[in-house]
Formats: structure tokens, C-alpha cells, sequence
């Protein structure tokens, strides 16, 4: 039978799932893993395996496997923990993958980005069940549809490997993933006390989140949490603002969905400025406080 | 110890790459290929272990035409012991490329299987775990630190969180992220030295039909170019009245 099963690892995933689950054209149902389920999302059956955690990847996949046997398709919004499961799911099933979708032509055919988004790739799955994952970015906001019933699922899952440790996500700034208003920074904010004061300072007075290149993560200015590009976070805010950043492929490959992209930098020739929707050449030691203060004048 | 460290021939991440007028695929005139970038830092994480363990033998396997020897004995030249290449004309997706690593891995039996988590050029992010739930092993993806500890690795992976923490038995499978280490430098007397050390060529085993295949390849549609402002008030007074602000 040809039907879909979403997963949301976290609750707020099964929202932004929805304008794929609409965009493939087939009935689904949505597993939640954990906590509180949505009901209202236009699904065929609304399924809730109460997990008060994601285990490790070897045995939550082993439990989707065995879950998903009568799909055709089981996605999964595209995240770091999507990707560590949804392709072990696979490799279990011995079926195909498809990684980072960004459109639908058919519940077959699909288009992802390769290359660092410099190259965008049409692909399609010669056989089913196939897993995907997908940028919600380009697929249309759901409207609310009909209340299901919750049906509990129960998994018991284990695990070879053990979690001794864990972050959780720290402060009051908006996830990146949804943020409307992006400020990142780049290599030249000089250490982690700067680059919180300048970049935090202005993500906090236009209520946004922070993000960073891989060369200020690298250098140990901002969290590995906020690198932003090819192989970080996916963004895509109304408002993403860069400064200092040169706008390497694979950092643009992050914010290409951006409605409204910023560029300040003090070199008129940084590529990013082939990409800005508005470019400022400044420094952003001055532009940034005077952003700050012309925001403070309205 | 032994450890088995896939590698993957890719374009060079820093060129600019176009398609082929025809959408079959992509442009490579005047293309450089490396080891793609992750497979690079899971070698220089396996070389890393022996220098402060002692025994460890470290073997490099590549899936691909003949060309990917250049990559295999710069990845001899940076430690590996011995590499292998699995050579194939053809073109494999993700589930054929782990089906041919797992059996290798199941004759070679490593402790531990390092890889990179993706590819630079198809960006696919799964064989490592592919290969782990074929083999049934436990996986750290993403790990930005190894650390061994009896019987085992303890790793730190990186987490839309932030990270966390697995204690995994041997054997298992890692795959790197971009914060794991630095790969050092290989100088001349490593590249001559690898011209001696083994690199055998073997046919692939296993057959089982792709299960996904590539339709066409295009550019991406073009940014419109924006425009450049003056000064801040007028960044922000533009900010308004799109709406942004
Ligand atoms: C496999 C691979 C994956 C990668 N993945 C990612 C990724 O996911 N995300 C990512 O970001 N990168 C990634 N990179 C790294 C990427 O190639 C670039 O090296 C990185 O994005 C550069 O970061 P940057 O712009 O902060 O630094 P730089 O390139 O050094 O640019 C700094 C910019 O700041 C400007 N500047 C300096 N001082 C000031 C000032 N006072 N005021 C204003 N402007 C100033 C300079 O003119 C320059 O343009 C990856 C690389 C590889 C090989
Ligand atoms: N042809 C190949 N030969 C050897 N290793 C490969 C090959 N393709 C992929 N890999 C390994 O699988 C990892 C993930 O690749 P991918 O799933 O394609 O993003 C790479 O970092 C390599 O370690």
C-alpha cells in the first residue's frame, strides 16, 4: 500500500512535516516519539510512543524498522538526530535513502541539493519502502485540519550503545531552525565574550537567534550548536543578517532559503556580497552598534 | 586494534562546480579530486589512536574507478598501513557502497570502523550508518572527540543540542565531524615511503540492484543581486518597509 509515515523526533517537528506530507500527495500517519502529539494535523492516524527520550541511534532504529515494514514512505524532518536514525533505518529495511529533499515531482521522484547547494540534484527511487528527510523551508505552511484519536504505540527499545551525557538546548534565544530573524558572525569577532556582546547584543535587541561560520566555531568563538552552512544548521529566517562573514559555498548553503539576507563587511570584494539582498561595506564593529542605535530611535 | 577507515574520492569542495549542459552530470575539466574531507579527519583520528596506543593497524578502502589509487596512497601517506581498492566502473548509490564496505569489514573484522559522516559531493550523510545497521553495530555519528576506554570508545558527538556523550563497545562505527581533529600535513618522505606499502585491487562482491538513481543534475535557480546601502539608517528604514523589521 502506498502510504507515508512521519516521524517527529520532537513534537513541534509534526507542524512543520505537514507541507511535505501534502507535497508527496499520499494518506500518512504521524509517529510522535516523544511527547505531547498533535491531533489536528490532517493525519490519517496520529500515533505517540511516549518515549521521555530519542535512544541511541542502533536502537531506535531497529524499532522504526520493524514500525515502518508497511510503509511506502517514512520521512523524517531533516536535523542532525534525523540523520543519525532515518539512514540506520534504512540500512536495516536494505532500502534506499533520500537525504535533504527540497521539492516533490512525484511520491517517487525528488530534488535535493549535492555540492554544497551549487548543484541541485533530481532523483528518483527505483524501489519502496524509501526513507527521506526533508528541508521544510520550500513546502507550504499547513492549515489545521480534523482532530484523530491518539493511539499509543509501545516501544520497548535497547540500545548496545549507552548515553553517559547530554546538552540540552541553553537559553531564552529562538531555535535557529525557526527563527524569523537570523544574526550570525564570522571569523573576525575576536573571542566568545565579543562575539556574544556585538552579534548576541543585536540578535537579542530584534528578538532572533544567533548563528555562526564554521570558522568562528572553529576558533572557539561561538557553540558548534550555531554553525550555520552545508554541514551545520539549515536556516531559513525572514531577516538573516551576516557580519564578517565572506560567504564561503558552504556556509551560503545555509541561509540560501533566507527571504532577506544582510551582508556587512569591510571588504567590497567578499563574495557574499554577490549573494546579499542588501550589502553595507563597513566595519562591523561600527555598523552593529549604529544597527543597535538607529533601533533605538523608532 | 584494527581499523578499517573508508575513502572517498570527491571533487575538490573549494571549486566551483557547473553541470553538464546536458544534465547528465557534473562538469570536471580542470577539476581537482581529494579525499573528501571527513574521510580525511577519520584517517588522521585512526593514525591519532596508534600514536597513543601502540598497536594498531589501520587499513584505507576506497569503492570506485581506478583513480581513486591517487587518493588511497595519499591516505598511505598520511598513515595507513595497507589500502584496498574496490574497483568498479559502475555507479553505486549509498545502500550498494555500504553493502561493498560491510563485507569487507566482515572479512577484515576491524574493531572499529572510522568514516566520514558525508560525502562533500553528494552530501548524502548515510553510508556510515548504513554500513553499522548492516553489520549490526553500535554508531557514534558526528563524534567531535574518541577517547578509548577498556573494551570500548567513549565519544562526544555533536547534536542539534549541542552534545552528548556514547559509551560504545567494540567493535562499533564512528563517523567524523569537522571538529574531531586538524589532518596533518603529509610531507615528501611520507609520500615517497607509501609508494612501498600494499595497495591491493579487488573486484566488488556483493549485487543487489541501486535503489535510487540520479534523474538529471541543474544549477540552482540564481539569486536576483541585491544592492548595496550606504549607511545604517537606511539599511534599517529599507528593513521596514520590507517588512522585515
Ligand atoms: C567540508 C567543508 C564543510 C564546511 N562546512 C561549513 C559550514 O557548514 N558552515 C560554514 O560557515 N563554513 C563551512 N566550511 C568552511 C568554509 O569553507 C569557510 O572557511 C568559512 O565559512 C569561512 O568563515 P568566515 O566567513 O567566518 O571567515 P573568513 O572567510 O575568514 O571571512 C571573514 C570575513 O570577515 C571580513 N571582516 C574582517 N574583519 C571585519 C570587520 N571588522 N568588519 C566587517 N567585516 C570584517 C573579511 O573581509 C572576510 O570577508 C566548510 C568547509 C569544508 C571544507
Ligand atoms: N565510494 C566510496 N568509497 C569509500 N568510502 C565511501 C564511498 N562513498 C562513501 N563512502 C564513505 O561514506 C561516508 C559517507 O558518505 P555519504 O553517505 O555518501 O555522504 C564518506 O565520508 C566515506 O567515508
Amino acid at each position: 500500500m502506498s502510504k507515508l509515515l512521519v516521524i517527529a523526533f520532537a513534537p513541534d517537528e509534526a507542524v512543520r512535516s505537514v507541507g511535505f506530507a501534502q507535497a508527496v500527495g499520499l494518506p500518512y500517519d504521524i509517529l510522535f516519539l516523544t511527547g505531547e502529539p498533535a491531533t489536528d494535523l490532517g493525519a490519517d492516524r496520529c500515533l505517540a510512543a511516549n518515549l521521555s527520550e530519542v535512544p541511541p541511534a542502533d536502537g531506535i532504529a531497529r524499532f522504526l524498522a520493524d514500525f515502518a515494514a508497511e510503509y511506502s514512505h517514512v520521512a523524517a524532518l531533516s536535523s542532525m538526530r534525523s540523520k543519525d536514525v532515518m539512514a540506520r533505518v534504512a540500512g536495516r529495511m536494505r532500502a534506499g535513502m533520500i537525504t535533504d529533499a527540497i521539492g516533490v515531482e512525484s511520491p517517487s521522484v525528488f530534488r535535493r541539493p549535492i555540492l554544497a547547494g551549487s548543484i541541485i540534484e533530481t532523483v528518483e527511487t527505483l524501489s519502496f519502502p524509501i526513507l527521506l528527510t526533508f528541508r521544510p523551508a520550500g513546502f507550504p505552511k499547513p492549515e489545521r485540519t480534523g482532530a484523530s484519536s491518539v493511539e499509543l504505540i509501545a516501544a520497548t527499545i535497547v540500545s548496545a550503545a549507552t548515553r553517559v551525557a547530554q546538552t540540552a538546548q541553553s537559553g531564552t534565544r529562538p531555535d535557529l531552525g525557526q527563527a524569523k530573524v537570523i544574526v550570525s558572525g564570522g571569523r573576525p569577532l575576536r573571542d566568545a565574550e565579543t562575539f556574544e556582546r556585538v552579534i548576541g547584543g543585536l540578535a537579542d535587541r530584534l528578538g532572533g537567534a544567533v548563528g555562526a561560520t564554521r570558522a568562528a566555531v572553529d576558533s572557539g568563538i561561538a557553540h558548534n550548536e550555531l554553525q550555520v552552512g552545508q554541514t551545520g544548521k539549515i536556516v531559513a529566517p525572514d531577516l538573516y543578517i551576516a557580519a564578517g562573514i565572506s560567504g564561503s559555498t558552504q556556509h551560503m548553503a545555509g541561509i540560501k532559503d533566507s527571504k532577506v539576507i544582510v551582508a556587512i563587511n569591510k571588504d567590497p570584494d567578499a563574495p557574499i556580497f554577490e549573494f546579499a539582498d542588501l550589502g553595507i561595506v563597513a566595519d562591523l564593529y561600527d555598523a552593529i552598534p549604529a544597527f543597535v542605535q538607529a533601533l533605538g530611535d523608532s | 586494534m584494527k581499523i578499517l577507515v573508508p575513502i572517498k574520492r570527491v571533487v575538490d569542495p573549494y571549486s566551483r562546480v557547473r553541470p553538464l549542459p546536458d544534465g547528465s552530470g557534473i562538469d570536471t575539466t580542470g577539476i581537482k579530486f581529494e579525499i573528501n574531507p571527513f574521510d580525511e579527519i577519520a584517517l588522521e583520528e585512526a593514525v591519532r589512536l596508534r600514536e597513543r596506543i601502540g598497536d594498531v593497524e589501520i587499513v584505507a578502502v576506497s569503492l570506485g574507478t581506478s583513480e581513486c589509487e591517487e587518493q588511497l596512497r595519499k591516505a598511505l601517506a598520511m598513515g595507513a598501513d595497507r589500502a584496498i581498492l574496490i574497483e568498479t566502473d559502475q555507479l553505486y548509490d549509498p545502500l550498494g557502497i555500504a553493502n561493498e564496505l560491510a563485507a569487507l569489514a566482515q572479512e577484515f573484522q576491524p574493531d572499529i570502523v572510522l568514516m566520514g559522516k558525508q560525502a562533500t559531493d553528494d552530501d548524502c550523510n548515510q553510508v556510515g550508518q548504513m554500513v553499522a545497521a548492516i553489520l549490526e553495530l553500535p554508531q557514534a555519528t558526528f563524534a567531535s572527540k574518541v577517547e578509548t576506554v577498556p573494551g570500548g570508545v567513549r565519544v562526544t558527538r555533536e547534536t542539534d543540542e549541542g552534545h552528548e556523550t556514547l559509551e560504545l563497545n567494540f567493535p562499533c562505527l564512528i563517523t567524523t565531524d569537522l571538529r574531531l581533529n586538524e589532518p596533518r600535513y603529509v610531507a615528501l618522505p611520507g609520500i615517497i615511503k607509501a609508494r612501498s606499502k600494499p595497495l591491493d585491487r579487488r573486484p566488488a562482491v556483493t549485487s543487489s540492484s541501486p535503489k535510487i538513481r540520479t534523474v538529471r543534475v541543474e544549477a540552482p535557480p540564481a539569486r536576483q543581486a541585491g544592492r548595496m546601502v550606504t549607511g545604517v539608517s537606511e539599511l534599517v528604514a529599507i528593513l521596514k518597509d520590507k517588512g522585515v523589521l
